[in-house]
């Protein structure tokens, strides 16, 4: 079957994300991608580990001082639930469903948005009410290149999967596009798995002194 | 290529029967995904709740941060599923590196 193929609920696969080579070669590419990742991440949460708390001066505020858990715990809940909303995109899309697809995907954005406006608000009201600053000391330094490259790939898969919205809206499912929707919700839940160690390890630790 | 599903001659029974089988697994998802709320919960309650010190706290919730991850990857991300060696072998390479660089910079560098 050729990849630009009009497909129906009868002919669509039941993997339509690995049919085609160029699909496997994607699917095994961007698993690699994601091995990547998580050395770099870990690079970054070694950093602010061994830089945690490490302030020039002793007015400056420390992490226990910064942290509050309400904003923290409905940031979390927002990602994880649009971690799900992503599960159910690809759940119809196996069952050839691209309007529904679409939809699933669509609140999964608006979620990760709400998500990056509560990062946003977090790190202007850290600078402004705290002075806690990217150069005001090295823990400012670790703490926002680790949480603020986070929201970097949050801000990135938004566009990503916006873009892909956008782009298949008025061509349908096919087994073109299915593998570049499958990558895609993969990276997200990627950005998901990397912030349930930033919420534990920077935050609930932080909290906890 | 082979479609790996139309096996039965009658098409609509095999959709039926994969309907079927992805209705069950987003059902596990669903549940999978009540789990982690769960989990994270716990790992917040345990943070306000003045009653632990800090030497239970941490060990307990970052064991909760790796089960929540394990769900994340093994089913969100279907690593569970065949096919999947080359994703796993990734991973645990990643991992690795990802436990030595931590254990090096929190031990030996700017300690």
């Amino acid at each position: 079957m050729h990849v630009e193929e009009k497909m129906t609920v009868e002919t669509w696969p039941a993997a339509p994300e690995k049919q085609t080579l160029e699909a496997k070669n994607k699917f095994l590419g961007f698993w690699l991608f994601l091995g990547g990742e998580t050395v770099l991440f870990a690079s970054l949460f070694a950093t602010y580990l061994a830089l945690k708390d490490s302030v020039p001066r002793s007015d400056m505020p420390l992490a226990k001082d910064l942290f509050e858990i309400p904003l923290v715990f409905a940031m979390t809940m927002i990602l994880l639930t649009s971690s799900l909303t992503s599960v159910y995109a690809m759940y119809h899309m196996k069952n050839f469903n691209f309007k529904k697809m679409q939809v699933w995907l669509g609140i999964t954005v608006v979620l990760g948005l709400a998500f990056l406006g509560l990062e946003i608000y977090e790190f202007n009201h850290y600078v402004h009410e705290f002075g806690h600053t990217f150069t005001s000391s090295a823990f400012g330094s670790a703490f926002y290149t680790l949480v603020g490259f986070h929201g970097a790939h949050v801000a990135f898969g938004l566009l990503w999967i916006t873009t892909l919205i956008i782009r298949n809206s008025k061509r349908g499912l096919n087994l073109y596009n299915a593998p570049k929707y499958y990558v895609a919700s993969l990276y997200w839940h990627f950005i998901d798995v990397v912030w349930v160690f930033i919420f534990t390890v920077v935050y609930l630790m932080g909290m906890v002194g | 290529m082979a479609n790996g599903q139309l096996n039965s001659g009658n098409p609509r029974v095999d959709i039926e029967y994969r309907r079927k089988k992805n209705a069950e697994e987003m059902k596990h998802q669903v549940i999978t995904f009540a789990l982690m709320i769960f989990l994270t919960l716990i790992a917040f309650v345990a943070v306000a709740y003045e009653g632990f010190t800090g030497w239970f706290i941490v060990p307990f919730i970052l064991l909760l941060a790796v089960v929540q991850v394990i769900f994340q990857l093994f089913y969100f991300m279907h690593m569970s599923h065949d096919g999947h060696e080359a994703p796993k072998l990734f991973m645990y390479t990643g991992v690795l590196i990802a436990f030595v660089t931590i254990l090096c910079y929190t031990t030996i560098i700017w300690w």
